[in-house]
């Protein structure tokens, strides 16, 4: 067999070139469908790179190589006559990483159009006012409406009634980076909350804020609390180790009534490798002999466990009753997976299709992960250490809820591949920039396109058919190894192997009998009309009344679709 | 801390564990009312001793909570009689034996104190003060005797130990008292009639009827007792057939077996005019002690009775899940199964497998077959009759396999179980293609350790009937009538037997039949159970009318691959079973078809009903697929409802809906416990209104563990500090 060979660069013209790498080409594996189209968006390429030179030899040795940030790689084998791959390389390298060449990201070339505004899906103080705030003990703060307190915070910050704008100021130089504990969520009934943060600037001498403490007094006091729980996500090694470099974590001895629990999560430097190993034990087959102790191997999911566990545990004591801190080193990634997913199993809210978006928008984006850091939007530097997946992995840490609890969630696995993908395409300004601050100088708001256009503009499409709402129960998934399943659908899912179904058989069959109870109805609704002619009101009264229990039941049964 | 538990004897003024009533109450207040204390004994069922003021432990060791009761030993179970009221009635109660009571062929292993087991004899004048039972259906009861009166704990221990562990005569088992004591109605038909030709010969391994190609004279029937005897099992509707028989062992000087191998395969072949594949499974898949000891590993990972263990387990759990390789057994034997399906339907040959025996990997295997390529056997009806063809009639040595006895010369091994286990991920892969439950097969596992069935109770029907005609009261008349596994009412009530059929099951819609004719001669299940067969002598008929039409398109094309024996373990035939699976893969996927699993890694999984359903700390409270399985029969309900009502104002239907007239009847059972309790993912088989809200937060997350020697100093590492922090 004769190697493929596509000359891109006459296949691709700039313009096309743009946002998606479309070519009428082959991938290496499937040389015998000459029809095979790739659609790869240019944001999810990692990596670019020229395979062989002029003097290989052998099938498919010349070409190109693309590493997808997706897990996937593709290669291109090229014919070696002309210059043609130097061509659509120096395109490919300068579109794929927009931002390394002086160009824009594609969400600002981007010209397209929906019914929804994403951008109205979240609004602070909206949000808030629904947990019920401001209250007598937490109020709302404009004090760093120009990011002054603190540049990686949003504007709006809900903080304990009783500290002072002082007070905040004098925190905050004891916070890594100013991110003082600010409130995320309050529960209704008890008051208990959940408050964010970074490390306190302890360091190697164990210097004391007398502000910080009485700051974490006030909020211990709000609810009355026994004792405020601090929830630092690092293992405890890895925070002592943190005193040597200024950060830290809260004394025993120093904050009085406060304990503080390490919930052993490791740092994202483990995490992104942990999932490099998984990559390669799936892509692109998936490995053979001894599954399961190659994907244990990989630590993926205990990681995924460690963070569901931790979750769980700030659930529980929130619950309780009990207020909680939760930070790491910065309080940027760690710390949103765990504040955020404990939101999502204590306040069903969160488990709505909009109220995920919320969800996302407030924890997420809002407080400052650094997507553009973590993703590296635009960027060639591959082997950038800043770079990891912990948002993809808060990600699957929904779809274990998701699979745990299949109609407690509004939304379906759907939505939640579709967020990946453009966590990596670029094409909407939603995942873009580290922070709000950077958010404004960048004006995403208002020359990009949010993702929630997109999704609610067809929200059939991402909803749960087995949804059912129960607004009062905490949603407590298991963390335990034997119900972590590996994402097939997400990580496998480039494997021709995987059968990639539209729909669930379950579903399917939900659907079915769904549509035909609808026509049932009907056809019983039209028999009626015309039994009620008097001859015949016997019948009809029988069945009427029959029937009344099945329409009731339909009544609060219509599932939104 | 136990032993110091039982000693202190309910003395002690710091209790370490947590009771309802003080043990003295009990002693005196409960005394007199003691021997009215047993559960509803069965006809037949007789109580050899008891103790009273047991302390039976909740799952949760750390707690040391408990409740306090009688604990008896009868000829049927071991039995645990709460001094408390009973709480609740279960959905699912079983009608033999409550969630209290363990049937003494249940019981796997008996541990004493500091967990030491306890093997039959050695237990004179001794007794634990603490016993723990793990039972064959993965339940853990934890027992405190220190309570008791010396005389009892001592007298119930050994009763229990003696019953339970010591080899017994096969009369001893309970069911043929249960039998002598009801009068059970003896026709019932639950599986088809399927085995023809009849049997005239004196060997009791091979069931009344069975099938054999026509050219095997009867003098050939006789030859090794059987061994050797290509035994029919399936036809594809391409005429050509699987077979299974017992190997017979190749002796080096005398090659009168091979002559006689040879012939057989000759009159395999010539029947069908194809040729022959032969499969020898003991070349190629586990022997029965290698299934025994790795489901012996399996089977400890879920047999909780310390949780602190279970979560410290958790993190390798992976790991050793590979390790004991019971995964890997049933992949293999998916796997051989497939091969199989290959050659007959892809080859159109006629295979031959075998092993020695017969009646182990065999059964497992060409059950398999028939799953996978007859939708029949994947109804109720048509999967209990392929149990009954294959396993019962097929001589499966149920006996000896589950050793009922605890005979030390009989090779115990769960090779049954082993392909209920292959039908689950047949089932998981393929949920609509089936129209039993997964709540099916968990329980007819379970039943194969309740000694009232008489189903798997014996190793073959020659020895079922000699022994049922021995032991009948009316010795001149019929033989003993026992029920059969397959009457579910013996166990379960309507209502409990509703959640057996599953909701996504359709059956096929119906068909024009005249078009079917044209291109397909035969309707397969004529084919695969030949019930016309029965008027003419099989031996002669039955393959005669395919065979005459296969004759004018084919000539006589005989390959026998016998003495070859490739190894199937090579690269190419995995690699050729993978293209057929993928050929597959790329049709639509038809539930009422052809139907291959998918043996990936991340395909084959643990069975979690079956395992986990008795570990409350994996419970998924609220959860599970039972939540999404529920609003399918719910909604099910409701469309039968509507038809019925449709139906009484005489309202014909379009037909073409598929599912519109399912049997399934799981809604009426699932919404009565939606609304009375909670569903976890331990459906149907914990139910409770009182669950603890309280999260099972794993303990013991060893750190050091994980991080020991992975990723160099990248866990010591900085989130987004420069190159000055990197420690």
């Amino acid at each position: 067999m004769t190697a493929p060979h596509v000359t891109l660069g006459e296949v691709l013209p700039e313009r096309a070139v743009q946002n998606r790498l479309t070519n009428p080409g082959t991938e290496n594996c499937s040389l015998c469908d000459p029809s095979v189209t790739l659609n790869v968006p240019l944001g999810a390429i990692g990596r670019v790179e020229k395979m062989g030179g002029a003097s290989s030899r052998g099938e498919n040795s010349y070409g190109l190589d693309i590493t997808c940030k997706d897990m996937r790689n593709l290669r291109f084998a090229l014919k070696q006559e002309g210059h043609s791959r130097r061509d659509i390389f120096d395109i490919l390298f300068r579109y794929a990483f927009p931002l390394s060449h002086g160009l824009l990201l594609f969400a600002y070339l981007s010209q397209e159009k929906y019914e929804e505004n994403g951008w109205s899906v979240y609004k602070p103080m909206e949000e808030f006012r629904r947990q019920g705030l401001p209250t007598d003990k937490w109020r709302i703060t404009f004090i760093n409406d120009n990011y002054e307190l603190c540049d990686t915070y949003p504007t709006i910050l809900v903080v304990p009634f009783k500290a002072t704008e002082e007070d905040l100021r004098k925190v905050s130089t004891f916070r890594s980076r100013g991110r003082i504990p600010v409130l995320s969520w309050i529960h209704r009934e008890n008051q208990a909350v959940i408050c964010r943060c970074s490390q306190p600037l302890v360091g190697m001498s164990g210097k004391r804020n007398k502000d910080d403490e009485r700051y974490l007094e006030v909020i211990r006091e709000a609810n009355g609390t026994a004792k405020l729980t601090i929830y630092d996500a690092r293992p405890s090694v890895n925070a002592v180790a943190n005193k040597a470099t200024g950060g830290g974590y809260e004394g025993d001895d120093t904050y009085q009534n406060a304990e503080l629990v390490f919930l052993d999560i490791h740092n994202i430097h483990v995490m992104r490798e942990s999932l490099k190993k998984l990559k390669d034990i799936v892509y692109p087959n998936v490995e053979e002999s001894h599954w399961l102790s190659s994907l244990e191997s990989t630590h993926w999911l205990e990681h995924i466990k460690l963070v569901l566990s931790g979750a769980i545990q700030v659930a529980d004591k929130i619950s309780g009753g009990n207020s909680v801190v939760v930070h790491c080193s910065d309080g940027w990634d760690r710390t949103a997976q765990l504040t955020s997913l404990a939101m999502l199993m204590l306040d069903s809210h969160y488990r709505t299709l909009r109220g995920f978006q919320v969800l996302l928008e407030k924890e997420w984006i809002s407080f400052g992960h650094k997507f553009a850091s973590r993703i590296g939007h635009g960027d060639k530097n591959h082997a950038d250490q800043d770079r990891s997946p912990i948002f993809v992995q808060f990600i699957d840490c929904v779809w274990q809820m998701t699979k745990q609890f299949p109609t407690a969630f509004e939304f379906n696995e759907r939505l939640l591949m579709t967020i990946l993908d453009h966590l990596f395409s670029c094409r909407f300004g939603t995942f873009l920039y580290n922070c709000e601050s950077a958010r404004d100088t960048n004006e995403v708001r208002s020359k990009t396109v949010s993702l929630w256009s997109l999704v609610n503009s067809d929200s059939t499409s991402y909803l749960n058919p087995f949804y059912t709402p129960e607004s009062s129960r905490v949603l407590y998934p298991v963390a335990s190894m034997r119900h972590l399943e590996l994402w097939v659908t997400y990580y496998i899912r480039w494997n021709p192997r995987i059968r990639q179904q539209q729909q669930s058989p379950v579903e399917q069959r939900y659907m079915e009998l769904l549509a035909l109870r609808d026509e049932y109805l009907k056809k019983l609704e039209e028999l009626q009309l015309t039994d009620s002619s008097p001859n015949s009101s016997h019948l009809s009264n029988s069945s009427a009344s029959n029937a009344a229990s099945p329409t009731q039941h339909i009544n609060h049964l219509h599932t939104p679709f | 801390m136990l032993s110091s538990l039982g000693s202190a004897g309910g003395k002690s003024a710091k209790p370490s564990f947590v009771s309802y009533v003080t043990p003295e109450e009990i002693k005196s207040e409960k005394e007199p009312s003691r021997k009215e204390k047993h559960p509803d004994l069965l006809p037949g069922e007789v109580v050899f001793c008891s103790a009273s003021t047991v302390l039976k432990y909740t799952q949760d060791d750390l707690s040391q909570r408990g409740v306090f009761g009688v604990l008896l030993c009868t000829n049927f179970r071991v039995s645990f009689v709460s001094d408390e009221a009973p709480t609740e009635e279960m959905l699912f109660k079983n009608k033999l034996y409550g969630e209290n009571d363990i049937p003494l062929s249940c019981v796997d292993n008996i541990y004493g104190d500091k967990r030491k087991l306890i093997t039959g004899g050695l237990v004179k004048n001794k007794y634990p003060s603490k016993m723990i039972i793990h039972c064959k259906d993965l339940r853990v009861f934890q027992f405190s005797l220190s309570f008791s009166k010396e005389e009892d704990a001592k007298k119930i221990f050994q009763g229990i130990v003696h019953h339970c562990l010591e080899p017994k005569s096969l009369r001893c088992l309970f069911a043929f008292s249960y039998c002598e004591n009801t009068s059970y109605p003896g026709s019932y038909s639950y599986c088809r009639e399927h085995l023809v030709s009849s049997r005239s010969l004196g060997f009791l391994l091979f069931p009344v009827y069975f099938i054999v190609p026509k050219n095997v004279s009867d003098e050939d029937l006789t030859k090794y007792q059987g061994k050797g005897l290509p035994m029919w099992c399936w036809s594809h509707h391409s005429g050509c057939a699987l077979f299974k028989t017992a190997s017979i062992p190749l002796v080096q000087e005398d090659n009168v077996p091979q002559t006689y191998m040879e012939k057989m395969l000759t009159a395999v072949a010539h029947n069908h005019l194809y040729s022959v594949k032969t499969e020898d499974l003991s070349d190629t898949l586990p022997t029965v002690q290698d299934i025994l000891l790795s489901y012996n590993r399996f089977k400890q990972f879920f047999l909780i009775d310390n949780t602190t263990e279970f979560w410290m387990s958790d993190m390798k759990w992976f790991s050793s899940l590979d390790n004991c390789g019971w995964l890997d057994i049933i992949r293999q034997c998916l796997q051989k199964a497939v091969e199989v399906v290959e050659s007959l339907e892809k080859e159109n040959t006629n295979v031959l497998i075998m092993e020695e025996g017969g009646s182990d990997l065999c059964c497992v295997v060409s059950s398999l077959v028939q799953l996978m390529l007859d939708p029949y056997y994947r109804t109720l009806l048509g999967f209990q009759s392929l149990v009954q063809k294959e396993w019962v009639a097929g001589g499966h040595a149920f006996l000896d396999r589950s050793n009922h006895l605890h005979l030390k010369d009989k090779v115990e091994s769960p090779v049954f179980l082993l392909f209920l286990e292959c039908v689950w991920q047949l089932q998981q892969q393929h949920g609509p293609a089936f129209q039993f439950s997964e709540t099916y097969l968990t329980v007819l596992s379970d039943s194969i350790h309740v000694p009232v069935f008489t189903t798997f109770l014996f190793n073959n029907d020659g020895h079922r009937d000699s022994l049922l005609r021995a032991e009948s009261p009316h010795t001149q008349r019929s033989p003993l009538n026992c029920p059969t596994v397959w009457d579910w009412s013996v166990q379960f009530d309507c209502k409990a037997q509703d959640l057996f059929t599953n909701p996504l099951y359709t059956e096929k819609p119906k068909q024009d039949t005249s078009v079917r004719k044209s291109y397909r001669p035969r309707h397969l299940r004529q084919l695969s159970l030949p019930s016309s067969a029965f008027k003419t002598p099989p031996k002669k008929g039955f393959f005669k009318d395919e065979a005459d039409n296969l004759k004018k398109i084919l000539g006589v094309k005989r390959l026998s691959r016998w003495m070859l024996s490739p190894s199937s373990d090579s690269p190419q035939t995995s690699s050729s079973v993978r293209e057929f699976y993928e050929a597959w893969q790329t049709k639509p996927l038809d539930y009422h078809g052809l139907l291959l699993p998918c043996l990936d890694g991340p395909s084959i999984r643990v069975w979690m009903q079956r395992y986990l359903r008795w570990i409350h700390d994996v419970q998924i409270l609220g959860g599970g697929p039972v939540a999404m399985l529920s609003k399918v029969s719910e909604i099910l309900g409701e469309v039968q409802e509507l038809q019925r009502q449709l139906d009484r104002h005489g309202c014909t239907l379009t037909s073409n809906h598929k599912g519109a007239r399912p049997r399934a009847k799981t809604a009426a059972a699932v919404i009565a416990a939606r609304s009375s309790v909670r569903l976890s993912s331990s459906f149907p088989f914990v139910t409770s209104r009182n669950w603890s809200f309280k999260p099972a937060i794993p303990t013991s997350l060893l750190q050091s563990l994980m991080v020991t020697g992975m990723a160099g100093n990248l866990a010591d590492r900085e989130d987004d500090g420069g190159p000055e922090s990197l420690v």
